[in-house]
């Protein structure tokens, strides 16, 4: 028996699981994160693998990664650096190395440690001395020949067994830090109820790296984490992809209409399409086409047809839907687009996470062609944004685009499950009989929006189409005057959203003389630097846009308000370009990173503050 | 309005017809709304949807709800009509160069999945809103705007695509035959999956006589045929030709020559799931063979794609425990934080 380690209290981890893209770490860590979620923590995870499925063994090509960021206070981003990384071999090491802090601990299968792997990884000699590991604590454990030892009698081949050593590296973090191995264990009785055996040899692996790590004293100490201090009531774990997809689903429940998916399938995406394609017991309806454009003509069909239509997709997707969305802004037809984002140009970085598409979002289509354009932020409020895309888009008749990223639709984080009821109503301006002719495109004087007659309903006979229309009878017309009063009417009716929507609002302090500016998925890291800065005597502000297009009605008093303005984003400085376009009366600074990685902590605290002195 | 007493004239649209004068898609368009009022559906659930080219203006022209959509995504459209709301009668009006060029992809993809959809396909082997360049149904060595020493491509056979794409419903008339082609959209209409019935109609402007060969009046007879299920494969002037399957192959023969008579034909069975025959009638061509018209393959299944849609829907539903977005919000992993 091991003598009695001491537990230390802290208040916050990251820990980083890598392996080879086959050695289950998403898994792990999805499991850990989940755990830690049910034992009360506040958690962010991100998920970090390569586009291909399986990249030849032991390469760095091929290392997926999981980082898991856990507390006792509010966690907003899976933490820049890790304090525990769990390397299952040396290429694991070199993916991730430059993320361990400098009085980290690296735990590291030392039977993968081998002259092969430590070649294929790309080292020359130890990988150890080659990294400077400096006080980082190396934690060797032979992980690979303790699962195949622990599993020896158990009836399964060899390369079964080896499938559970993630398991045994969950157990040796778990005891680290404390966390009860019930989830896990519960998870393998759901997923493998159909082969006992995997439940067993699960189970077994996961228990003995758990006395493992309580046996071999390796570690000093082990750590607790005590359950976060947040809001009462009932939570559930999210990722911003099924957040999304729950959203809309919410706002077809809302609104009585039938919700349709038409959509391809395209990574970071896909989840929605999955998501909403499993959800037949409340009657969704997807069609997986046969490609972008397919996807977004079969949401206009339905749109027409009179269902709440979406379509789904990631950068390039979008650029093959522009000329769909330009049929469904000249149809003023209701059309949810999501686009996930990620590394451009053309395939660019498929799995990785970017802000690149919102000039395309804005603009990428021929003609004048005005669209409501909405971004998401974290995770959980996909819900949130999803349901008001959904609303937007059929109060006002009018195709809208959800940006989120791949940063925030694969992350997951604790998620209090909402009060529906508290969600606005959604109108439907469904064509209705007056005393005169009904009129296709007469609209509302006020929103400019027409009325939505669908098929099935006798009286409203009507066709619809691309080309442009008569105002008001909707019937073919090249008369230049129309096209110029039409083109003013789809602007305007675009603009009148912003009465809609709530104004922007100010974090931080009001005095401040500089105020950071974001929009969508950074939100978490910038509101996480914004405090530390505060925490470190220093005046901030921030204001973080979810509304894009239209802009929200205080966006230039609240902007004026400071005497610097720094906008961060993941791209070359889209948004800050949209501000200089529309508020062209103010200056802007600008903060940019474009590596497929969400911002560091670290690095925007060093730019807020050069900012805050220049 | 009573669906019973519904005349042709109760579909057309006020709006004034834009096609040339002597285009054969005015006489479609006779066709089809003399069709209309005997498909057992009510004017307000018909919708008529099409891409763009000069028959993609249809939808303006028949008074039932209609989009007129983008270049070759009518079937896409349209899929998404039919599996939003099954009840109502959705058409596809497109041309050689929207379906099979532009919109190739999402045809074959309709075809294969059997959607409860009929589409007709105005073939005129050129494109005629563009003003004249060579169509993927352009017969090789055709002289056009884009091809002025000729094409060398080889053309699409509608009848192989579908069939070939696993297609359910093949017909093909010809816009001067207004009698058969009326009859063949009802045929079409009647039929539950994709039915794709290809019209051979003429552009006087940019391909005036390119199907003449064989929808000349005069000679008409003598090259087509009008194939109709359960009966023996004859055609003719005189009705004194037929079709028999000779070395594996069909042949043309003389009736009375050789002794052969009606019992040597072909009798044709248009709703067999064997697709072999109907691709080798539906690739027929003249001089070598006549031209096959009339329904080639009807061949339903038991369900279309849009019904396995509902039928799915259902059956899930009735097993779940998630019946709404809250059962769905506290279901699997939650927790309580007090």
């Amino acid at each position: 028996m091991s003598k009695q380690a001491k537990v230390i209290e802290i208040e916050e981890v990251a820990i980083r699981f890598s392996g080879d893209s086959g050695d289950g770490m998403q898994l792990t860590g999805t499991l850990f994160s989940d755990t830690s979620a049910l034992f009360g923590n506040d958690v962010s995870t991100f998920p970090d693998y390569p586009a291909e499925i399986r990249a030849p063994q032991g390469t760095v090509g091929g290392v997926s990664g999981f980082q898991v960021h856990f507390g006792h206070t509010q966690i907003n981003t899976p933490g820049d650096y890790c304090d525990v990384l769990v390397a299952m071999n040396p290429a694991a090491l070199k993916a991730n190395f430059r993320w361990v802090k400098p009085d980290g601990i690296i735990i590291f299968d030392s039977d993968s440690f081998d002259q092969k792997n430590i070649e294929k990884a790309g080292y020359k000699g130890n990988p150890f001395d080659e990294e400077q590991v400096g006080a980082i604590q190396l934690i060797s454990a032979p992980i690979s020949s303790l699962t195949r030892e622990s599993l020896k009698d158990i009836g399964l081949d060899q390369k079964s067994i080896m499938r559970c050593k993630n398991m045994f590296a969950l157990g040796i973090v778990s005891w680290l830090y404390d966390r009860p191995l019930e989830h896990a264990t519960n998870f393998f009785k759901y997923k493998f109820a159909k082969k006992p055996v995997l439940i067993e040899a699960n189970t077994k692996v996961l228990n003995d790296g758990y006395y493992y790590a309580e046996t071999i004293e390796a570690f000093t100490s082990n750590f607790k984490v005590k359950p976060a201090v947040i809001e009462k009531g009932t939570y559930r774990s999210i990722n911003g992809n099924a957040a999304t997809a729950w959203g809309l689903m919410a706002a077809a429940e809302r609104s009585d209409l039938q919700l349709f998916l038409g959509s391809y399938p395209i990574t970071p995406a896909t989840g929605i399409l999955e998501e909403l394609a499993a959800r037949k017991d409340l009657k969704i309806k997807t069609i997986q086409a046969e490609d972008e454009i397919a996807g977004i003509c079969t949401a206009i069909g339905a749109s027409f047809a009179g269902s709440l239509a979406v379509t789904t997709t990631s950068g390039p997707g979008l650029a093959l839907k522009g000329e769909a969305i330009g049929l469904a802004v000249m149809t003023e037809l209701p059309l949810v687009i999501v686009d996930v984002q990620r590394g451009g140009p053309s395939t660019g970085l498929p799995t990785k996470t970017e802000q690149s598409d919102l000039m395309q979002a804005l603009y990428g289509r021929n003609g004048e062609s005005p669209v409501v354009v909405i971004a998401a932020s974290t995770p959980s409020n996909c819900f949130d944004y999803a349901y008001m895309s959904a609303k937007i888009a059929v109060e006002h008749m009018t195709p809208v685009i959800l940006l989120t990223d791949g940063f925030i639709a694969n992350g997951s984080e604790p998620w209090k499950i909402p009060d529906l009821d508290k969600y606005p109503g959604i109108s439907v301006p469904k064509a209705k009989k007056g005393d005169g002719p009904w009129l296709p495109y007469e609209r509302d004087p006020e929103t400019l929006v027409r009325t939505w007659a669908i098929p099935g309903i006798p009286g409203f006979e009507h066709r619809v189409g691309g080309l442009e229309k008569m105002n008001r009878t909707g019937t073919v017309s090249y008369v230049p005057e129309n096209h110029e009063v039409m083109t003013y009417i789809r602007d305007q009716k675009v603009k009148n959203v912003a009465k809609d929507i709530p104004p922007v609002e100010i974090i931080g302090d009001e005095d401040a003389d500089l105020v950071i500016i974001g929009w969508g998925g950074t939100y978490g890291h910038l509101v996480t630097a914004l405090s530390e800065i505060q925490r470190e005597g220093h005046k901030i502000a921030m204001v973080h846009f979810n509304y894009i297009n239209p802009l929200p009605l205080n966006t230039v008093e609240v902007l004026s308000r400071f005497k610097k303005r720094l906008v961060c984003e993941i791209n070359l400085g889209q948004f800050a370009n949209f501000l200089r376009m529309n508020i062209p009366q103010l200056e802007y600074r600008q903060f940019n990173k474009i590596m497929g990685l969400p911002f560091t902590v670290n690095d925007l605290k060093d730019v807020i503050l050069k900012n805050l002195e220049d | 309005m009573d669906i019973a007493t519904y005349k042709p004239e109760d579909f057309k649209s006020d709006q004034m017809v834009r096609w040339c004068a002597g285009c054969g898609d005015h006489a479609i368009l006779s066709s089809v709304l003399k069709a209309l009022p005997s498909i057992g559906y009510k004017h307000e659930d018909v919708v008529f949807i099409s891409g763009i080219g000069c028959s993609s203006r249809f939808p303006y022209y028949v008074n039932t709800y209609g989009v007129h959509g983008i270049h070759g995504r009518a079937m896409a459209i349209a899929s998404g009509v039919k599996v939003s709301n099954p009840r109502l009668s959705v058409w596809v009006i497109t041309g050689d160069g929207d379906a099979l060029a532009i919109g190739g992809n999402h045809f074959i993809h309709l075809v294969r999945r059997d959607m409860d959809v009929n589409l007709i396909l105005f073939n005129n082997a050129i494109y005629g809103l563009t003003k004249g360049q060579y169509s993927p149904t352009s017969k090789q060595g055709s002289v056009t705007k884009t091809s002025p020493y000729g094409t060398v491509e080889r053309p699409f056979r509608p009848g192989g695509i579908t069939i070939g794409a696993n297609g359910s419903f093949f017909a093909r008339t010809i816009d001067s035959m207004p009698k058969i082609s009326t009859d063949i959209y009802l045929e079409a209409a009647k039929h539950k999956g994709t039915s794709i019935v290809e019209v051979l109609q003429n552009c006087v402007i940019f391909n005036d006589n390119v199907w003449a060969d064989i929808t000349d009046r005069e000679n008409r007879d003598d090259r087509v045929i009008m194939l109709k299920h359960g009966e023996p494969m004859v055609y003719g002037k005189n009705m004194d030709k037929g079709l028999m399957m000779r070395n594996n192959m069909i042949e043309t023969v003389q009736l009375g020559e050789n002794g052969i008579s009606e019992k040597d034909l072909l009798i044709h069975d248009a709703k067999t799931e064997f697709a072999g025959i109907h691709l080798l009638l539906a690739n027929m061509e003249y001089p070598k063979y006549p031209i096959a018209l009339g329904v080639i393959r009807a061949c339903e299944a038991s369900r279309s794609y849009d019904e396995k849609v509902e039928d799915q829907l259902e059956a899930v539903g009735e097993k779940s425990k998630i019946h709404s977005m809250k059962d769905l919000l506290y279901s699997g992993a939650t927790w309580e934080v007090k």
